[in-house]
């Protein structure tokens, strides 16, 4: 894969998993993925958005809370709870939006070769509906705009079906 | 915590539309009707199901508001609805909007705590080597 480049897959019956390649240790992506001062300064933070509450509590059981503001006074909020951590390779948490019912489980695994870092993280969803409507997109293709603009947004359906 | 606009509009919406797009019969059925409104009979035609089985499916697309009916009271024609589509696309690609953007800022980051410059914003560097 190319560095940079943002998969989106299907794994099982009710996950995502997205891949993303770093020019950088796994100590570091771990570090900038669960420092407060370091999760500002990237996570949401783009296309005029800035995160001004970032709370994290790195233990097991130990919550999170990440805030943003954008433009014209919107306001977005997610939050969960830290269920496994191994540093510097894997992170589990439950998240949830605010606004929303939807939790769902996040895995985080960094995979370190030639110091360059693989970051998967899959996003487990309380049912298989859910999830299969995420790739219901390349599907019948051809059909109203709609569908095809899905097309960009998964760009991969490699896995579909498989763990 | 006011919560951002999209979401607030369309959570629960996007639940039924997701519900929707999970069936493949019903994604069919919307491609069809993509190219078209249809009657259920017409619908029914290239599926081996029986009328009330592909009823069954119409009538859980038009929970979501995927379809409606056309004006053809005899005929009762489905047709299409974009809308609830749309949002779903949307909600999806602000997903994926929000993933990139983070890991392009984290790539500058990343690369600012390995001592480099900020990638995309470094003015393109020359080196010199002058001869001795």
């Amino acid at each position: 894969m190319n560095p940079g480049q943002l998969t989106i897959t299907a794994r099982g019956d009710r996950e995502l998993a997205m891949t993303r390649v770093f020019a950088a240790p796994r100590e570091l992506v771990f570090e900038a993925w669960t420092r407060p001062e370091l999760v500002v300064r990237w996570l949401g933070v783009h296309g005029g958005w800035s995160m001004d509450v970032c709370e994290i509590d790195l233990r097991v059981g130990g919550g999170y809370r990440f805030g943003w503001r954008g433009p014209g006074d919107a306001r977005m909020g997610m939050r969960g709870v830290y269920r496994e951590i191994v540093r510097p390779e894997r992170l589990v948490s439950t998240e949830m939006f605010d606004g929303s019912a939807r939790e769902a489980i996040a895995t985080m695994v960094l995979v370190e070769r030639d110091g360059r870092t693989t970051l998967t993280m899959t996003v487990r969803y309380e049912s298989k509906e859910v999830r299969d409507a995420m790739l219901a997109t390349r599907m019948e293709q051809g059909l109203a705009a709609g569908f095809r603009r899905l097309d960009d947004v998964l760009i991969s359906l490699e896995g579909s079906g498989g763990c | 915590m006011e919560r951002i606009g999209y979401e607030r509009a369309t959570s629960s919406r996007l639940d039924a539309t997701f519900a929707a797009l999970a069936d493949p019969t019903r994604r069919a059925i919307l491609a069809r009707l993509a190219a078209g409104e249809a009657s259920v009979t017409e619908l029914a035609a290239p599926f081996a199901m029986s009328q009330p089985a592909i009823s069954k499916h119409l009538k859980v697309l038009e929970r979501a508001g995927l379809i409606s009916r056309g004006r053809d009271a005899q005929r009762r024609p489905r047709k299409l609805e974009a809308r609830p589509l749309g949002e779903a696309t949307a909600w999806l690609e602000t997903y994926r909007r929000f993933w990139e953007g983070s890991f392009a800022r984290l790539d500058d980051l990343l690369e600012e705590l390995q001592g480099g410059p900020p990638r995309r914003r470094a003015p393109v560097r020359r080196r010199k080597v002058r001869p001795r």
